[in-house]
């Protein structure tokens, strides 16, 4: 059968389900809407959480990441695991027992001030729209590359799709579709690593790739530092920044992720405090099982990689060598002329560089322009200071790999649906927040109070089809070099933001309006500065004590702590009911129903 | 954060299930402080000198062991704050659904 053939019949089935379930499970009221009415169970609402947070940017990027970077990889691995401890131990239950719909409602509740409020709504609609945008642009590459169609309609048909269930079904729906989402996801990421685990290595589970040997019998991770080292990488399993740097970007990640408003409202879901604890066990569980094989999948692809293509001629590489050279996500200049694809890293030259040719992404020359060796040339200006010859995009990995390994056609259609699934179902979660923000947030609590039910949850379908009309304009012209930022972005606001006046919010009685506000400005101003400075103009000799963009949002959330503990000092104590209400929040019986 | 008001109210937390409560948090806090930070980055060399399996323990720890720590304790935590609430009395009837796990 052909593979066209195989991908309609797996995404097909899996959509069928999801459409299925989601017209199945439909909001009837706000409550619904909002937090799916509280009774989700542990187990499900730890699965729907899981889909929620593997984005398409982790389930198609992370593992090509961690394969470029090796031991660096692993900021992502601790960073997007560990929040959760953070997040379950620190945040959660007493969001919880405070029992309101949304972020910013506690916020504006405990900082007793339209104003917090205020700032809160428009952190949480930031946050969510840089990480859309991302989402609505995977689902239109994998969309385009799988109907072969321009990938604005791709965007266009995700875009429909999303709005469809999320406007619709509410959290309520979206919940049990991302249940449906993980197991596809979960499926889609561990089959072929297992596949390929069986072929590589002396075990079949890839999680135990890394720490196995290789069939002729040499441990996995020395193979892998040979490799690196003869091709002149540097060791697989050596630091290429400094120490001080990796503390913080795993750190910012870390407190990101407890900060992120669509995460922690996935935990309004259920029906008490017991019951967020141990939904967070089973949400992490989940993860973790996709988080372990990440590193596998990276490792074994590399391999798999240079393998398959260094010194390899031209004529005899596979024919998926050739389908993503079209798409420019591959691509191979013939520097030295031999027809052989030679792959070196930057210890082979002596300008310290492995870049094929100028500029970030290859762009490809006519199509009857063909290389000596029928190969696509490009028009970008050639690198010739280096030679490396083998220029991929990190995002091919996970996607190339069961190609590379030869997998049978089914393994890389179910790679297909679990894609899709992964970039639907965060955004999904993601536009039911921005839509509560508008509607609950905005328009009931500051705006006009006196709405009813019905028009409340009118306006976050409105609400919610302007915000998929701005992600869908941002993924068809997305704006340069932003989406590939949007993770500095994102965690960074988080970290800087809603973590820090959470925390204070909860274990203090003594930070008040003044300070929480003044906190959370100064925390946000600082970090999407900086980073917009380097984003746009900034040298990496101009960084503060060498701490890259991606971990800022630490020094910006300890700014943050800073300001509102100084500003609290020198104001007024919150009134006692605020103190009361903290009180409260620390004792776990009695969480009822969320409100709102 | 102290908490000697006379609890005229019912909801209102008993000082020693908050005290031991912070004392859970802590603790599991310093775990996941060791087990990511610590083993993963800051001692990562020292523990480069120990293997699991074929591969550097500090390697391992960072990629794939700290990610196991954090789920064992996050289960450590549902059942230590099960525990205190059960004691203090704070517990409640198990959620609709649990038991079709």
């Amino acid at each position: 059968m052909n593979q066209n053939i195989w991908n309609y019949i797996f995404i097909g089935i899996s959509f069928a389900i999801y459409i299925v379930i989601a017209l199945r499970s439909r909001a009837g009221s706000t409550k619904e809407y909002y937090t799916a009415g509280g009774g989700v169970s542990p187990l499900a609402n730890g699965m729907a959480t899981a889909a929620d947070w593997m984005s398409a940017a982790t389930f198609i990027s992370m593992a090509g990441l961690i394969a470029s970077k090796g031991y660096d990889g692993a900021q992502y691995l601790m960073g997007w695991t560990g929040g959760f401890v953070l997040l379950t131990i620190l945040m959660v239950p007493y969001l919880r027992k405070f029992g309101k719909a949304t972020v910013p409602d506690f916020v504006g509740d405990r900082y007793y001030s339209k104003t917090a409020r205020g700032v809160a709504v428009i952190c949480a609609i930031f946050i969510c729209m840089t990480y859309i945008m991302g989402q609505m642009r995977g689902v239109g590459v994998v969309f385009s590359q799988l109907f072969e169609i321009s990938i604005t309609s791709g965007v266009l048909i995700g875009s429909a799709i999303v709005f469809f269930y999320a406007g619709l079904g509410g959290m309520k729906g979206i919940t049990y579709t991302q249940v449906a989402q993980y197991c596809v996801m979960a499926l889609a990421y561990t089959i072929p690593a297992i596949f390929i685990a069986i072929v590589m290595t002396d075990s079949f589970l890839p999680q135990l790739g890394l720490i196995g040997t290789v069939k002729d019998g040499v441990p996995f991770l020395d193979k892998i530092n040979n490799i690196n080292q003869e091709l002149g990488f540097q060791e697989y399993t050596a630091s290429k920044i400094s120490t001080l740097n990796m503390f913080c970007i795993t750190a910012a990640l870390m407190c990101g992720t407890a900060g992120l408003p669509h995460v922690i409202v996935r935990f309004f879901t259920v029906k008490n405090v017991k019951a967020v604890r141990k939904s967070a066990c089973w949400t992490l569980g989940f993860i973790a099982v996709i988080y372990l094989t990440a590193p596998a999948i990276g490792a074994f692809s590399r391999v798999n990689l240079i393998e398959k293509l260094h010194t390899t001629s031209y004529e005899e590489t596979p024919a998926w060598f050739k389908d993503f050279e079209k798409t420019e996500q591959m691509s191979w200049v013939d520097k030295n002329g031999d027809g052989k694809i030679q792959y070196f890293g930057k210890g082979k030259s002596d300008q310290n560089t492995d870049s094929v040719f100028k500029g970030k992404k290859p762009s490809l020359a006519a199509e009857d322009q063909l290389g000596a060796h029928g190969q696509r040339l490009i028009t970008n200006e050639i690198d010739n200071t280096n030679p490396n010859e083998l220029w991929f995009g990190a995002d091919i990995m996970v996607m190339a790999n069961p190609h590379m390994a030869g997998l049978p056609k089914w393994v890389i259609a179910l790679l297909m649906a679990g894609c899709i699934a992964a970039a639907l179902s965060t955004a999904a979660g993601l536009l039911l927040v921005l839509s509560t923000a508008i509607s609950h947030d905005l328009m009931k609590n500051i705006v006009n109070p006196n709405i009813s039910d019905k028009q409340e949850v009118k306006y976050a379908r409105i609400a919610s089809f302007v915000a998929l009309s701005v992600a869908a304009y941002f993924g068809i012209n997305p704006p340069a070099d932003l989406i590939a930022k949007t993770v500095a972005f994102a965690f960074g606001l988080a970290a800087s933001s809603f973590f820090p006046t959470l925390l204070m919010g909860i274990f203090s009685k003594r930070v008040n309006k003044q300070g929480g506000i003044a906190g959370m400005i100064a925390g946000i101003t600082f970090t999407s500065t900086y980073i917009i400075y380097f984003v746009g103009w900034g040298t990496t000799d101009q960084l503060w004590w060498g701490i890259s963009p991606e971990g800022i949002g630490v020094i910006g959330m300890l700014l943050n702590f800073a300001v509102a503990f100084i500003v609290s000092a020198v104001t007024p104590a919150p009134p006692e009911s605020v103190q009361k209400m903290v009180d409260r929040i620390h004792n776990p019986k009695g969480a009822g129903e969320s409100s709102h | 954060m102290e908490n000697n008001q006379p609890s005229h109210e019912d909801n209102e937390t008993s000082g020693g299930y908050r005290k031991s409560s912070l004392r859970i948090l802590f603790s599991l806090l310093s775990v996941w402080f060791i087990v990511s930070f610590g083993c993963g980055i800051l001692f990562r060399e020292t523990l480069d000198q120990f293997t699991i399996g074929t591969a550097p323990l500090g390697f391992w720890m960072a990629q794939q062991g700290s990610i196991i720590c954090f789920v064992l304790i996050l289960i450590a935590y549902a059942i230590l704050m099960g525990r205190l609430d059960k004691k203090y009395g704070y517990d409640e009837a198990p959620a609709n659904g649990e038991e079709t796990k």
